[in-house]
């Protein structure tokens, strides 16, 4: 966020998307942010007509200057502006539409809504998009250094040659992590968080369009290293997969307990290393099903590359089942061609 | 902090609702979160602050309505009370414990005038 104004939302960056804005503050200080205008997300829950609006930006000498902002595609962005406040005072909106002196128009209003409500509903559209197209998405999740992105990098070169593989790298600053994975052939599109501490469920979305995804693909998402927050945000993976490295301690999953019950599978990472430490990882394996008893758990190197046959074959196992949903999705699509054809025939 | 994503997505509510109310301002905000809930209480109540500045939600109070953690034992069937997101069964002595409250992050209702 940044401190001089208040304003949070618009640091993430994904990879060539939109151009950057620059405000400067009455105090000199300067910041920027992206603002992307091409559109074309499909989320589908009622989003109506694009929609044009005027942004008006003030800036310290005085001068406002404003332009017009319009998003296309199926995907209506829900900006809330408070506008009218300085405008006309009406005292005649309250419960009985008039005004007597002296009487109180508050009012409570029931809301009854999940603050998490909007992320949950872009997570659930992306996950209808994966299951219609028979993909099977990954949400990789662990603190820093876990050694995630090196994981990542071994499985791909397991699995290229048998499934088409996209991933989404999340990281604060840097497009590193998206360079690593593109050296081994496969796209990967880097999305800058900027002071965000999680990947959510609209920034996913726009992956996926940006990043296209085939048909029968394994979608992997390495999310920011971070065992806190993104514990709380669904992006319409199918499973959360914690990894832990023996170079941490034994007692993580007792202490961020929200991601190790957040995720049902776990990778205990660096097992290589394993002679040279002291870390016990029956200990660790017994904590993290403590918190978690359903936790599917596989010990692997991503260095050496022990182990990783298991954790490749799980995700082949997975990718076959969602290959069966795709062709359930077909069948039945297949299944109401057949019906509508007889109907129009009965006309 | 992901408190400033969750305040972020307080506001965007309460600014939906009370635009559609037609409210000139909101003067109290009602939150419901879980003792079993990713949110702490405080940190959520600075990112409000901070996130509301500037709109018609600024001036209003936050309140936030803890809703005490309980979980059943999927050993014994018991349900009790839960401090933290896990944990065993003190009936049983060892049954793990699905929560079944206090997990939520909700807002509740809105003052507006």
């Amino acid at each position: 966020m940044c401190t001089v104004c208040g304003c949070g939302a618009g640091e993430t960056k994904i990879e060539g998307e939109g151009h950057a804005h620059e405000h400067v503050h009455a105090d000199g200080t300067v910041h920027s942010h992206p603002h992307g205008h091409d559109h074309d997300h499909h989320h589908e829950y009622g989003a109506a007509a694009p929609a044009a609006h005027e942004h008006s930006h003030r800036h310290a000498d005085g001068t406002v200057h404003s332009h017009p902002h319009v998003h296309q595609g199926e995907h209506v962005h829900e900006h809330a502006h408070a506008h009218g406040i300085g405008g006309d005072l009406d005292f005649g909106t309250g419960p009985a539409c008039a005004h007597a002196p002296g009487l109180s128009q508050a009012r409570m209003v029931q809301i009854e809504q999940d603050i998490l409500g909007k992320n949950n509903a872009y997570a659930a559209a992306n996950r209808q998009r994966f299951d219609e197209r028979g993909i099977f998405a990954l949400n990789l999740v662990s603190s820093p250094g876990s050694g995630k992105t090196a994981l990542l990098v071994k499985t791909i070169e397991l699995l290229r040659d048998r499934v088409a593989i996209a991933v989404v790298e999340g990281d604060q600053q840097t497009s590193n992590d998206a360079e690593r994975i593109r050296s081994t052939g496969v796209p990967a599109l880097q999305i800058n968080t900027g002071k965000g501490c999680h990947l959510d469920g609209h920034m996913v979305g726009h992956a996926v369009e940006r990043l296209k995804p085939a048909d029968g693909s394994l979608f992997l998402i390495e999310n920011v290293g971070n065992l806190v927050c993104p514990a709380a945000f669904d992006l319409g993976e199918h499973h959360k997969v914690a990894i832990l490295s023996v170079t941490e301690g034994e007692d993580k999953p007792l202490k961020y307990p929200d991601m190790f019950r957040a995720a049902d599978v776990m990778l205990l990472n660096k097992c290589d290393l394993l002679p040279y430490l002291s870390f016990d990882a029956d200990l660790a394996e017994a904590n993290a099903r403590r918190v978690n008893p359903n936790l599917t758990i596989f010990r692997v190197s991503a260095g050496s590359g022990d182990g990783m046959s298991a954790w490749v074959d799980w995700i082949a196992a997975g990718l076959e089942a969602q290959r069966g949903k795709h062709d359930e999705s077909v069948e039945a699509l297949k299944a109401r061609i057949a019906e509508l054809e007889r109907q129009l025939a009965a006309k | 902090m992901h408190e400033m994503s969750l305040a972020e997505g307080v506001l965007q509510l309460v600014e939906e609702t009370a635009m559609r109310e037609g409210a000139q301002r909101v003067k109290l905000v009602v939150l419901e979160i879980g003792q079993l809930s990713a949110v702490e209480p405080e940190a959520l109540r600075f990112c409000f602050a901070a996130v509301t500045c500037g709109t018609i939600v600024q001036d209003a109070v936050l309140e936030i309505v803890d809703i005490p953690g309980a979980g059943t034992c999927l050993a014994c069937g018991a349900t009790v009370p839960m401090a933290e997101v896990w944990g065993e069964c003190p009936a049983c002595g060892g049954g793990f414990l699905q929560p079944s409250a206090g997990t939520e992050m909700r807002v509740r209702e809105i003052e507006i005038e």
